[in-house]
């Protein structure tokens, strides 16, 4: 008995089924995208496929432009050049096949946690539905306690769970987490990650997932991208793709694999880091 | 191991006791503002009376507290009081919810859209840079010395305040706030409803407070010049005829009904803070 941990770890899959409506995953292809803010190129020719229910982590240095392909991803942003399709379809505009989990949680301060969380609803879900659905997600990231909360009373943390939970109550066919565990301490870093996992095998949605730590995306993603510019290029062109590294290996990993250092290592320096020579 | 107070439940519990005990000691500050707010002008009273009393001022100019109350005793007898009272709170009262319904409107378009904010905003402020009295004269001429004449002026009155507020709280709601309520599928009214009303809400309640506030002057304005009832006919009437008791009466009359107002309102201004932020 896990009774000592939170209600997230000790979670068993028919929970995560019980309410799910439909079993959705959608392909997002990047085609040549290109980002520019005035004359400040952001981003250059992002080309890409992701298959339906793939793992994606996005790592890069600061300012690099993860935040702004996932909004452009959302239809929340347009591209400057190229085009992102989802299932074959360009967004065009804010596409409700996505469901976006911000850098911030970004959640109504006047709203309780419970009411935020069901802002992520699909339209026309039938309320009794919605209502089971939303408790469910609450009680998932572990925060049936604080459900009646306002943002402001609970911690960076609980609020970003609750934002992670609204985006799960869409149902997405692609998720969008940026950064979502950012907040978190190490511990409920872990377990958030493994409730993830366990989601995502529950029902493979796509996920695009951007974060700044190399061990999380090796642990979760199928496919780690490296988004930068290139050590060649002009230095006010735009960060694109300078790797695309396949993870081995079923989730969950072991963490400690000598596999996985080995492109922890390699990743590490895509970023910028010198590896150490003992 | 427990006189290490690391025992959860034993502070959860102390902090949801605390919760009435904190509501009367706010219950006996508020007591205490209010007792504080009454000193001086219970002292202010004294001394005036003092002050008629002993002589010091001439009657005629400064009537003692006492006239003050026969006027008004006098005036109540003979059914002007109430009336005076009324008319004027009844002007107020519609001239503020016109003012502000409109303010409320147009606040909303020009805060939300740029366009109408370009084609708008100039016109409107070149129309709150004139002084109030300004109007008068041409209302008069347009609607007569009735009703509608200070109804409007007061609906004048009451819309700035509404309107700035208004247009400039919609101008800075929180971007990401807003967004996120698009990634999530909502637009329009939809969104307005969610996310951008509720988030200027306690703007709104403190730009009605300004305009109610702002009614009573422009009433007062209105009566002085083209009444033939009201607080401020009974102003100008008694300063034409020397009264100076019904001037003091009058006065006191209108800062009485005009904090009362406005400590209405300063209520729902803080349940409003409360609430939605
Ligand atoms: N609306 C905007 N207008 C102008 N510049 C912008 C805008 N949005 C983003 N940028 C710029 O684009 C660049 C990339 O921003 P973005 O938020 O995508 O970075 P990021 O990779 O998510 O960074 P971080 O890891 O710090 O979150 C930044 O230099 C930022 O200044
Ligand atoms: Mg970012």
């Amino acid at each position: 008995m896990s009774t000592v941990l939170s209600p997230a770890t000790g979670l068993e899959a028919s929970t995560l089924t019980s309410t799910r409506i439909a079993n959705t995953a959608d392909s997002v292809s990047f085609a040549g995208v290109g980002k520019s803010f005035g004359s400040r190129t952001v981003l250059a020719d992002v080309s890409v496929e992701v298959e339906r229910g793939e793992v994606i982590a996005i790592l890069g240095t600061s300012g690099c432009g993860k935040s702004t392909l996932l909004r452009i991803v959302a239809g929340l942003d347009l591209p400057t050049s190229g085009v992102v399709s989802i299932d074959g379809t360009p967004v065009s505009r804010v596409d409700s096949r996505c469901a976006f989990a911000f850098q911030e949680p970004r959640l109504l301060p006047w709203r309780t946690l419970e009411a935020n969380v069901s802002l992520g609803l699909p339209k026309k879900t039938p309320k009794a539905a919605g209502q089971a659905r939303v408790r469910e997600l609450i009680e998932l990231v572990g925060l049936a306690d604080s459900a009646g909360h306002r943002p402001r009373e609970v911690s960076g943390g609980m609020a970003q769970r609750a934002s992670l939970a609204r985006a799960l109550a869409r149902n997405p066919g692609v998720l969008l987490l940026d950064e979502p565990f950012g907040a978190l301490d190490a511990l409920t870093r872990l377990k958030m990650q493994d409730l993830l996992l366990d989601i995502h095998a529950a029902a493979p949605t796509t996920i695009l997932l951007v974060t700044h730590d190399v061990d999380e995306a090796l642990q979760l993603a199928d496919r780690v991208v490296l988004l930068g510019r290139n050590d060649d290029a002009a230095p006010d062109a735009g960060a694109g793709i300078r790797s695309i590294v396949t993870v081995p290996g079923a989730r969950p990993r072991d963490r400690s694999s000598h596999e996985l250092a080995e492109l922890r290592a390699e990743l590490l320096e895509g970023l910028g880091i010198e590896r150490h020579h003992g | 191991m427990s006189s290490l107070g690391a025992d959860p439940t034993a502070t959860s519990t102390s902090t949801r006791r605390s919760a009435p005990g904190r509501s009367t000691a706010a219950g006996s500050a508020r007591g205490i503002t209010l007792l504080g707010g009454a000193v001086l002008p219970l002292l202010l009273l004294l001394a005036w009376q003092g002050a008629t009393s002993l002589g010091l001022v001439n009657e005629s100019q400064f009537p003692s507290p006492e006239s003050v109350y026969l006027a008004g005793v006098d005036l109540g007898q003979r059914g002007l009081l109430g009336l005076y009272v009324a008319i004027s709170t009844q002007r107020v009262l519609i001239g503020f919810a016109i003012g502000a319904s409109i303010g409320l409107v147009i606040g909303a378009i020009v805060g939300l859209s740029r366009t109408w904010n370009v084609l708008l905003a100039p016109t409107l402020g070149g129309i709150r840079a004139v002084p109030s009295l300004a109007w008068v004269p041409l209302l008069i001429l347009w609607l007569k010395i009735g009703e509608e004449s200070k109804i409007t002026l007061i609906a004048i009155g009451a819309f700035f305040p509404v309107y700035t507020t208004v247009a400039a709280a919609l101008r800075h709601v929180d971007r990401q706030l807003v967004e996120a309520g698009r990634a999530f599928g909502l637009n329009g009214v939809k969104l307005f409803l969610t996310v951008q009303l509720p988030a200027v809400l306690p703007s709104v309640v403190a730009g009605l407070r300004l305009a109610l506030a702002q009614s009573w002057l422009f009433l007062v304005a209105a009566e002085l010049i083209a009444a033939s009832m009201g607080l401020g006919f009974l102003l100008s009437d008694s300063g034409n005829n020397g009264r100076t008791d019904r001037i003091f009466l009058a006065i006191l009359l209108l800062a009485v009904l005009g904090k009362t107002s406005d400590a209405v309102l300063g209520l729902f201004e803080k349940l409003a803070a409360r609430r939605w932020s």
